[in-house]
């Protein structure tokens, strides 16, 4: 429906949906796709973050994991990001915005654990300042 | 010329002339995809803002200045709630897209007001939760760990407040000027907002909560 408002075949707004004469009940159904597929990984996250069946180093990974499966349930179902030609600039601006965020992230984690790694210890500071 | 060459059928198995008929009445691209594009350029930078708040966190998980953990502060039901909450928020809200496109003004208000309501109930659990850890004094200044994490948590309840109350000028919005294009691109662009609100929420209750209970 919202693309055909458009009348452009050639790109499609995010957030807006790519239809195929499914209707209202078609979109509902995507939502409600979404909806399931989110609660389930919502749940297991929870499940997995204070359960003793699993190797306990594992947990963080798989909460990272699922969370990052999660988002991808929310582009997809919620924001409506394909991989379809009428979304390469959405998907590029993403992917960008994505790698800034791995940068400042990852970048951040990792001199600030070298830094706090190679400083001198507090006591011994406290000596040489006197 | 170009017609008489594409008469013959075959003759342009390509598609090539089709394609430069596209070029040649490509104008600007529909405001629509040009006011939601900007949006989520905006939605972009600000989950890069969200980043630095994240890596400040993870950062400052561990500096407790002797003060409480996050073990011993966060209650995961709440947190649950919460989840639930925004999440199903997200879900009406797409109702609520879909409603807009075929211009129901009923069932728009409807979806509109059981997100607004799932919106408000996130705001009182959180601010139960804020001011359950002020009380306990563990408040913002308490240590660098509870200073991030207010920023952080703060922020993202800043922004589900900027979004019910955008969420409300939608609503009156809708009733006094009707479903217009422009008012339909900021329909777009409030789902598009709330959305991502719920997927900053996703890393916050990994990171913030999850990870930080564990931790």
């Amino acid at each position: 429906m919202s693309n055909q408002d458009i009348g452009h075949d050639a790109d499609l707004a995010p957030g807006d949906e790519h239809i195929e004469g499914g209707g209202v009940g078609a979109r509902v159904l995507g939502y409600l796709t979404g909806l399931g597929l989110a609660i389930l990984l919502t749940a297991t996250s929870f499940f997995v973050a204070g359960t003793d069946l699993v190797w306990q180093p594992s947990i963080p990974v798989a909460l990272v994991v699922l969370a990052i499966a999660q988002m991808g349930v929310h582009l997809v179902f919620f924001l409506h990001i394909t991989t379809g030609p009428d979304n390469t600039n959405n998907v590029l601006a993403l992917a960008f915005g994505v790698l800034i965020v791995l940068l400042v992230m990852a970048g951040s984690l990792w001199i600030m654990a070298n830094l706090n790694h190679n400083m001198m210890p507090m006591d011994r500071l406290m000596h040489m300042q006197r | 010329m170009t017609d008489t060459t594409l008469a013959y059928p075959g003759s342009d198995p390509h598609q090539l002339g089709s394609m430069a008929l596209a070029a040649a009445h490509s104008g600007p691209p529909p405001k629509r995809i040009v006011t939601g594009y900007g949006f989520w350029i905006f939605i972009l930078s600000d989950m890069i803002m969200f980043s630095a708040f994240f890596a400040t966190y993870a950062v400052l998980l561990g500096q407790t200045a002797g003060g409480p953990s996050g073990r011993e502060l966060f209650d995961l039901r709440n947190v649950a709630i919460e989840t639930g909450l925004l999440l199903a928020s997200s879900f009406t809200c797409g109702l609520a897209s879909i409603a807009a496109d075929e211009r129901n003004a009923f069932w728009f208000q409807i979806a509109m007001a059981v997100t607004c309501a799932f919106g408000l109930g996130f705001l009182a659990i959180e601010g139960r939760e804020f001011a359950s850890l002020v009380a306990q004094g563990a408040g913002p200044s308490r240590s660098a760990f509870l200073s991030a994490f207010f920023t952080l948590v703060g922020c993202h309840g800043l922004h589900v407040s900027a979004g019910i109350l955008w969420l409300l000028t939608m609503m009156a919005q809708v009733v006094a000027k009707g479903f217009r294009a422009d008012i339909l691109r900021r329909i777009l662009c409030f789902a598009l907002f709330w959305h991502a609100l719920d997927i900053i929420w996703i890393a916050v209750f990994t990171v913030v909560y999850l990870l930080g209970s564990a931790a």
